[in-house]
This record gives C-alpha cells, structure tokens and sequence, in this order.
C-alpha cells in the first residue's frame, strides 16, 4: 500500500493511530433507554449564551414543551425531555464539573412517548428566517460534541456564501458508535438532514465523510443518494485519528486549508454533524425538539455496552445503570471518547446534547511520572496542525502568555494526539489547555 | 607608509569630533536626576513585588522623591527600614495599615467530600481544566500549592490539611496569590478585619452540608448575632459590611465554624474563640 499512495483513501496529514475498540458496540441497534424517575436539564449545555428558564417550580410539563427560551442570537432553547411536573430550578451537578443552573423535572410514573401538541411537522417551504427561528427554538446544536448553535450556522452571514455543505460521520474516536449506527439504521433522514441545509443556504453540493472502516453505514448512504443524480458524493475516508475534526475532514475531501482563527465558511463550507443533520429532519417530519439523542455506552468497566437513545438529562448514573451497571473496579468514567473525553467525579452529572458517549474503564490511561523532553519531536509529527506541542506546553508551564499566541496555542483544539504519542508522557495536551486558559485570562483582563 | 598616515589621522580626526559631540550632549541634553532617587531605591528592598501599586521599587522611589506616597507604602520593608527612608527624605513614614492574603475556604482534605482522585499534573490550574478537580465542593481550594509555588516570600505553605496557610509576618500582599488561584479564593484584606467567612459555597441548606464539614449552609446565624448592618446575607454567603463594628460575637454559634474571628494565621488556632 505504501508504495501506491493514490490507491489509498484520501486523509489529512500527520494524526495517529489509537486501537478502534468499536467492535463491542458496532454491531449493536440503537435501543430507546426507557424513562427514568427525575431530569437535570442544565440552562447551559451549548455554546453561546446560556438559555432562559420560562418555567416555575411546581408546573406541569409535557414531553416536548419549552422550559428554557434562548438567552440571545448565540444560544439555544431547551425542552422538556418527559411529561411531568418542575421540582425545581437550582445549581445541580453539570458534566464540566461545576454546579449550574438546571431546571428539574420529576417525570410522571409510565409517561408516555407523546409529544406535546406544541410539537408540530413544520410546513413545507418555510422561509429561511422562518427555518432558522424555528431550529433555534427546537433546541438543536451540534450534536458531534461541541454543541454549538445549529442555527447560527445556517444563517450564512451577509457577504458570505455557502456553496458546499459536509456532513461529518467520520467518528474517529475509539469505542464510539452512536454515529455509525445512525448513519447505518436512517440513511434517508441523514442525506435528508444534508439536502434541507443544502436548501435553506443554497450549496451547490453535498459532501459526506466517513471513515472506512463503517463500509456498510457508507454502503447505505450511498443507497440513500441514490441514482437520482442528486449532487452529494459519500467519501471513505482513512482511519486515522483525528480524521473527525472538521479542519481535518476539510483537507481530506477537498485538500484546502481553513486558515488559522477562520471558519471553514472562509471556504464557503458549512460542516454539520450527521447526527444533527437526522434531528434536523426529526423536527421538519415530526416537530420533535431536541431531547433525546444517541450515546454509545462502552468500555471494559461496563456490564452490557450500547447504543442508547437517551433522553437528555438523565444522570450518567441510570444509564449506567441501565446498561447492567458497571463493574465494582471501575477506575474511571468518561464522558466522550478516549482521546477527548471529560473524566467525570460525579455521575449524578446529567447526559446533556454535546454527549455522546460514556465509557467506563477498569484500567484507565495511566498517570506516569513524567520525563523530561528528549526532543524527538513524535508530538509535531503527530499534531494535524503542524503546531509545536511540546513547545507550547514548555511556554504554559513557565507561563510565558504572549509567546503562547506566537506560537498559535489557541489554534488547538485538544485532540490529545500529542499526548497519546509522547514518549515522556509528559501531559503535552492538559498543559496547552491551561496555557489556553492563561491566554483567555489575559485577554479578559486587558479588556475590563 | 601614507596610507598609515592618513588611517590614523582620520580615526584620530573622527575620535576628536565625536568627542566634542558628546561633551556638548553632556553639556546641553542631560537629564538632571534627583539624586536622592538612586539612594532610596537602594534603601528600599529590592523586590519588585508591586505590592505597592505601582511597578517596581525604582518607580515607587520616584513617588517617594517627588512626594506623591510616604515610605510607609512599601509594605515589604521593614518598620526600620522604612524610618530610614522617611528619615533620610525628611517626610513621615507614614505607616500605612498591613494587608495580608486571606482564603475563603477551610475544606481542607479531612473536610471535604472527595468524588474522585486527580491524577495528573500537579497544579491547581491544570486540576481545575479536568471535571473543576476531584471534590465535591467546586468552588473550594484544590489543595496543589499553586499559590505556594508563586509566593515570592515563602509566606505560603500548605498544611496537612492541604491548605494555604499565609504567614501574615511574611505576607506583603503583592496580590500574586490571588492572580493565580483558579477558584478565586484569595482576597487581600486589611489585618484589622478579623471576621472571616472562610467558604465559598453559595449553596444553602442540605445541599451545601452534604458537601463539605466546614461549609457555609447559609443559615444566617452570624447575621442575626452580629450588630445590625455588619453582616448581609448575599448569595448564600455571609458578606461583611462592617469590619470596625465586627466582634467575635458573630462566631459564637455558626454551626460548622465557617465564620471565623482570626488573629494572626489562618487554620493555625481554630478554637482560640469560644
């Protein structure tokens, strides 16, 4: 293979090579975790500003109903993941392991799976602002992690175009499964999703890239688009980690560079997560908001491993619970995957939209002592942004904070392949992001 | 044998006309300095910690020349040493009060409700980029010595509680504690305002007390103890209005000891009240 690099699938440059570990969920339909007693649902589980909560302590809700109005342009609402009644609204365990304002639902013992009636099919031929009002107040973010806005995205900015529209179904991190089986179990809704945005900002053509290892969730995609002649093409991408992030899956379908601080809107690209793109059509058919979404539960800490639909604000607790519990020498819980996962204290923490997985792990990373730098510069080969890893972690520990943006620390975004091959183990990925932190303390305090 | 000549009597010729340049800059272009600045700048401690406010020991002697502050500003030097200055200028010393580093919260590792252990590099910063560190208490001090490591005067050790304990001898309060704390828990205070709230915690009721032994649970008892208009209630958590009307007496019934009445360090002699 390596002497004909033209037959191989096309990729980024540099990246590694963690063990695939999806085996023991790949296989597995995605099955709907059935409720559970209370809900947390956190006023802030996107990016931007954190939404509004328009209910009082005591008041009916019904699955589907918004508890929480957007709290500006950058945010999002939130719904009433089950029927039931407000216990309260107050600081309550939240994934990034701070207490945060959440409203609190007690769900109706045998509540049902109907929506409330505000939930209702959007009709056809919205007008864009139209579309765009309504996804902000259905609740839908990125559902690949981030979190961000969905319509924010989909309002392309004046001057700007949009001509190509990605959906990301490489899911490069080990273990994870949720986008897989998607792609796998509703081709149609995913490729519907991509045409609805293709639509609503007027992109010439449609991308799909998935990494080759799920060749029949590319299999049925490509059914999906059929012979119609639509204008979306599916690419099998490598394996390779981090293959998923969208500045990597950019270079790898259409080898451009989105440049640094830009946005692939630079490129005239739009990126969205195949699972979004399918709870966009969810809302369009159904007039469902964003409540549920599908998580992989996995590792070797865990009894059953799954792909669960959850409803959001479960606590991490009841689904593990639900997958059989973990074993008694669980070492560590992970929200996400391996490489870029949250190590969680509290598992009443609840499942919000930016999960997407839960891995329990009897034996996890290792902390080892670390060595000094020997130099053999394996983390700049390893990084897909051709930064200096050891060299900004070098500047965060000595706190060197202007040198930390000449060296473009806040390009980062944490893909941890850096510490995955340092043969030090020196904590290169935890280090840029307390020099990131540093940077942003900076910032903040020139600006006040 | 000419061009030697000639070398040496242009860099002899270039040698006198600079020459001439600089003596007449000497002459005409110098800055007349205060030459008492250099004297004081050598009296004063030689630290740059800032903790005066202003950058520097040699930008704090130009105040103290030109009169603007009074040598009792440098809160490094010692009382001696500032008597010097002030005597050496001819102005009082003008004491200004002392001001130390205080920390909000006493949870240390045998009070406070570990949810998991940290495993990493050892730094509160670092600690608090994964999940705010392992305690239930995210508002509370992580206990790594990051305020330790950046004490310019060695007043910061951390006890075997895996608190700070601030030296109030050696604490100069030049604020560098409470930059770094990623949890915000340091403040400098006054060394008269002996009412101390040492918690974080804006939760109240059960909630805050199933977290933490020395946790403020918000029940107000100092408040209602204490002289009207010393102590509010703000967000859970006593604030202290009043600090020359404040008494030990607010202390006397708090339940987990939150509220504290500290003479000297902090954590070193918590029943002295009582």
């Amino acid at each position: 293979m390596k002497l004909l690099p033209f037959l191989r699938p096309p990729t980024f440059r540099h990246g590694v090579h963690p063990d695939e570990q999806k085996a023991a969920t790949a296989g597995l339909p995605i099955e709907r975790m059935p409720f559970v007693e209370e809900y947390v649902m956190p006023l802030a589980q996107h990016i931007g500003a954190p939404a509004r909560a328009i209910v009082e302590p005591g008041q009916r809700v019904e699955r589907g109903e918004m508890i929480a109005e957007p709290g500006g342009f950058v945010s999002t609402a939130h719904h009433a993941p089950a029927t039931g009644t407000v216990r309260a609204i107050d600081l309550r365990p939240h994934p990034s392991g701070r207490l945060q304002p959440a409203i609190v639902i007690g769900a109706d013992p045998f509540s049902s799976q109907r929506l409330s009636a505000d939930a209702q099919p959007l009709p056809k031929g919205l007008p864009g602002p139209e579309l765009v009002r309504r996804i902000q107040d259905a609740g839908l973010v990125g559902l690949g992690g981030a979190a961000f806005p969905s319509h924010v995205k989909l309002q392309v900015p004046e001057g700007k175009k949009a001509r190509f529209v990605m959906l990301n179904g490489c899911e490069c991190e080990p273990y994870l499964t949720c986008d897989h089986r998607i792609m796998l179990e509703r081709p149609r809704a995913v490729i519907g999703g991509l045409r609805l945005i293709m639509e609503q900002v007027g992109a010439e053509r449609g991308y799909v890239g998935v990494e080759n290892n799920k060749a029949d969730a590319i299999e049925a995609l490509r059914q999906a688009v059929g012979r119609e002649g639509l204008p979306i093409e599916v690419f099998a991408l490598q394996v390779k980690y981090p293959q998923g992030a969208e500045k990597m899956m950019i270079d790898a379908i259409l080898r451009q560079e989105v440049p640094s601080g830009g946005l692939p809107l630079d490129l005239e690209l739009l990126v969205n997560n195949v699972g979004t793109a399918a709870a966009m059509v969810d809302l369009v058919e159904t007039g469902q908001p964003l409540i549920e979404r599908v998580l992989t539960v996995s590792g070797d800490g865990v009894r059953r491993p799954a792909n669960l639909l959850v409803p959001l604000g479960t606590s991490i607790e009841a689904v593990l619970d639900y997958c059989g519990g973990m074993l008694p020498e669980t070492r560590q819980v992970l929200l996400g995957g391996p490489m870029m996962g949250m190590a969680q204290k509290n598992l009443d923490a609840p499942i919000v939209k930016g999960t997407g997985g839960i891995l329990a792990s009897l034996r996890p990373a290792p902390f080892i002592e670390e060595e000094p730098c020997i130099r053999c510069a394996r983390c700049l080969e390893a990084c897909p942004l051709y930064l200096n890893p050891a060299r900004i972690a070098l500047l965060a520990r000595e706190e060197r904070v202007p040198e930390l943006s000449t060296y473009h620390a806040m390009d980062c975004f944490e893909c941890a392949a850096c510490s995955f091959v340092c043969p030090s183990h020196i904590p290169l990925v935890q280090l840029i992001r307390m020099g990131k932190a540093m940077v942003r303390q900076a910032a903040e305090a020139e600006a006040s | 044998m000419n061009e030697v000549l000639t070398a040496g009597t242009v860099m002899l010729g270039l040698a006198g006309f600079f020459g001439v340049v600089l003596a007449l800059a000497n002459r005409f272009l110098r800055v007349h300095e205060d030459p008492r600045l250099d004297t004081v700048e050598e009296m004063l401690p030689g630290t740059n910690c800032g903790a005066c406010g202003v950058p520097g020991c040699r930008a704090f002697a130009e105040t103290l020349v030109s009169g603007e502050r009074s040598p009792g500003g440098c809160t490094v030097a010692t009382p001696g040493e500032v008597e010097d200055i002030a005597g050496y200028l001819g102005v009082a010393a003008g004491f200004e009060e002392k001001r130390v580093a205080r920390l909000h919260c006493a949870g240390g590792k045998s009070s406070v409700r570990r949810l998991a252990e940290y495993q990493g590099f050892t730094s509160c910063r670092a600690a608090y980029q994964v999940n705010a560190g392992g305690s239930a208490c995210p508002w509370g001090c992580l206990g790594l010595g990051d305020c330790d490591e950046v004490c310019d005067f060695d007043a910061i050790h951390m006890n075997d509680e895996d608190l700070p304990v601030v030296e109030v001898e050696l604490c100069t309060a030049c604020n560098d504690c409470v930059e770094v704390c990623p949890v915000d828990l340091f403040t400098i205070e006054p060394l008269s305002a002996k009412l101390l709230v040492q918690c974080n915690n804006p939760l109240v009721g059960e909630a805050a007390g199933g977290i933490c032994q020395v946790v403020c649970d918000g029940c107000s008892l100092c408040a209602k103890d204490a002289a009207d208009g010393v102590i509010e209630m703000s967000g859970g958590l006593p604030v202290i209005r009043d600090q020359a009307a404040a008494t030990p007496r607010a202390t006397f019934r708090c339940p987990t000891r939150a509220i504290q009445w500290v003479e000297g360090n902090q954590f070193e002699r918590r029943e002295a009240v009582s």
